[in-house]
């Protein structure tokens, strides 16, 4: 008996060892690139070839004199006002298409997988073409709009599980206890959708932050976006700047997402321990 | 007529083609538990509904407290839902979810404080009043929703099967505070299920539904024992069902020839020959012989007999293959499987049903 339960500890041991390498092989896959970035962002050398020595500089160039941070600041703009404007339109697209039957319904439903399901380039494209026709000057306003026409699918898509998950007899019950349209949409219907719009919200910056393609096309030449700057420096060859500015992105990044579940545990914590006491 | 709380007057409801109400007439008194009772589909939620404001009425006239509510909105009525899905709000307090109705009408915020306590100690859940609905049980969110519902003091209380999502302990031990709660209240509870048991128990009168029509409306007792209609008899109780045509009257008492062969007599009112009559007999008075009886002729043959605790089933056949049930609180050593036995019964223990259809 005791030999069994050896034989099987021993199995289970060596699995675990497997299981360690193979993660590990697989964290090198998807992080390796990132930390060689990293790593060269401190290089004391133009080219980015070899590793010279250990520097600063970048960083200090970075925040001192280069266009980097300018259009870094362009970019994130571009992304705040995108994600404001396709979460509103999209929101309120998905409750037109949960709560009212119509007749196009079907082919809006269906037709809202183009956008997603469709090359980049073949939208990037479309909308030169449509701001050509229009005579519409190619820059922010332009980007801005090609941002929006690719996040409201997401948006809507989101919403729409969202609201047709949601249980209408609670609104019917808030109009039942007296409160109008208006007071039911801001104190039940709004709370509720809280979630679905966050996640909307990261969504659609997420989206308008990587975009690379569409932004080529419709960009003007002076408000261009990073990754479209970027992209044009790689012809020129790419100063470790660049480096330095991804690695402070990162940084952000990560910051955030640590701040954000640390204050997801205290608030659950929070709602478990300290129930509220009203008497 | 002020005692009509609630009327419904020729009230028809269509969704699309499909006529869910006709020509309903429905009067609910103050003060009484009324049950709408059905199975699913009869129409008994879209009532309700059309009460509380969440539908309209493709046409006819609703009155609450003897004032008409066709055209107000559902926050403009004096009356109170408990939903089925209970339809707490799922971001909201307890007390937040009870005080609800006193906060959008802005009502002074120690009067809220007040009377969410007098709730809280109403439906018993004094010291949860911090908690958010996800943790609480099935239970415990129905009794926040009734006292949601009951905040605002309303002169009716809509319940659309609330205790349909509980197990059945639970709901046994839930009716009976419901009706302990609404005498206690004295207001109007207008009580939506399929369950013919919990109509029977909690209920001053019951309406039966079935396809949009009603078919009975009485008390739970008359119900019972004088169904309308072969609908509400084999909805309400378990029936035995006799087809016949009416061959003799003689006094109170019926001589019916069956339709599909056979005799039986019964007490029965307002009858004459060459009418057709159902006799409707319950399984606890249905009597059966090993020997023909004076004035019945209704052969039937034993199927099993199964023991269920507080009494014996025996089911057993009619030659063109309708089942009867036998429920006897002792065991009758004498029939067994593939016997033949003579249906009978008393005369008053039947009920004669006038189909109108």
């Amino acid at each position: 008996m005791k030999d069994r339960v050896g034989r099987i500890e021993r199995k289970k041991r060596s699995f675990n060892l497997k299981m360690t390498i193979f993660s590990l092989i697989v964290f090198a896959f998807i992080y390796l690139p990132i930390i060689v970035m990293i790593v060269f962002s401190f290089n004391d050398q133009k080219r980015n070839y070899y590793w010279k020595g250990f520097t600063f500089k970048w960083y200090e160039k970075l925040f001192t004199d280069s266009d980097l941070i300018q259009y870094l600041w362009i970019s994130l703009a571009i992304a705040v006002l995108a994600t404001i404007i396709s979460v509103i339109i999209g929101t309120i697209g998905a409750f037109g298409l949960v709560r009212f039957e119509f007749k196009i319904k079907k082919l809006i439903n269906g037709a809202l997988y183009i956008p997603v399901v469709i090359p980049e380039v073949v939208l990037g494209i479309a909308l030169l073409m449509l701001y050509e026709t229009a005579n519409m000057p190619l820059g922010m306003a332009a980007i801005v709009m090609a941002h929006v026409t690719f996040c409201i699918p997401f948006v809507v898509i989101i919403m729409r599980g969202r609201l047709a998950g949601m249980d209408q007899s609670i609104e019917e019950a808030s109009m039942d206890l007296g409160a109008n349209r208006l007071t039911t949409f801001m104190r039940v219907t709004l709370p509720m959708l809280v979630p679905g719009i966050l996640s909307s919200c990261f969504m659609s910056f997420t989206l308008s932050i990587d975009d690379v393609i569409i932004s080529n096309f419709v960009a003007g030449p002076k408000s261009t976006t990073l990754p479209v700057k970027i992209l044009s420096l790689v012809k020129v060859g790419l100063s470790p700047e660049v480096n330095a500015l991804a690695t402070v992105m990162i940084a952000v990044l990560i910051l955030g997402l640590l701040l954000n579940s640390l204050t997801q545990a205290i608030l659950k914590k929070r709602a478990e321990n300290n129930v509220k006491s009203y008497f | 007529m002020a005692e009509h709380i609630v009327q419904l007057e020729k009230v028809n409801k269509y969704f699309g083609d499909n006529h869910v109400i006709q020509d309903l007439y429905l009067n609910i008194e103050q003060g009484e538990f009324l049950t709408l009772l059905g199975p699913s589909g009869c129409g008994k939620t879209t009532i309700l509904r059309m009460i509380a404001g969440f539908e309209e009425a493709t046409n006819g006239m609703i009155k609450v407290e003897g004032e008409r509510v066709e055209d107000k909105e559902p926050f403009e009525r004096n009356v109170n839902t408990v939903f089925q899905s209970y339809a707490l709000f799922p971001h909201m307090t307890v007390y937040d979810n009870i005080a609800y109705g006193l906060t959008v009408a802005k009502v002074p915020k120690d009067e809220i404080k007040e009377r969410v306590k007098e709730m809280l100690e109403l439906v018993q859940l004094m010291g949860f009043e911090g908690r958010k609905p996800d943790m609480m049980s099935g239970g415990q969110k129905q009794r926040v929703a009734i006292a949601r519902a009951l905040i605002n003091r309303p002169k009716v209380l809509l319940l659309d099967e609330p205790l349909g999502a509980l197990d059945l302990q639970l709901r046994k031990q839930m009716q009976i505070e419901l009706k302990r709660l609404q005498q206690k209240l004295n207001i109007t509870f207008v009580y939506v299920t399929h369950d013919q048991e919990e109509a029977m128990t909690m209920s001053d009168r019951i309406a039966v539904l079935q396809k949009g029509v009603i078919e009975q409306l009485d008390t739970p007792d008359e119900i019972y024992k004088h169904p309308a209609s072969k609908f509400v008899a084999n909805f309400i109780g378990e029936s035995n069902l006799f087809d016949g045509v009416v061959e003799s009257v003689d006094g109170n008492t019926v001589c019916a020839k069956l339709v599909d062969g056979g005799r039986m007599k019964l007490d029965a009112e307002g009858f004459s020959a060459g009418d057709a009559i159902t006799a409707c007999v319950r399984p606890e008075v249905m009597g059966y012989s090993l020997e023909p009886v004076e004035g019945f002729d209704i052969k039937a043959t034993v199927k099993n007999v199964i023991f269920i605790g507080s009494q014996y089933k025996m089911y057993a056949f009619l030659d063109n293959g309708q089942e009867i049930k036998i429920n006897r609180t002792k065991q009758d050593s004498n029939v067994r499987e593939g016997d033949t036995i003579w249906l009978h019964w008393e005369n008053d223990d039947a009920y004669g049903i006038k189909e109108s259809v």
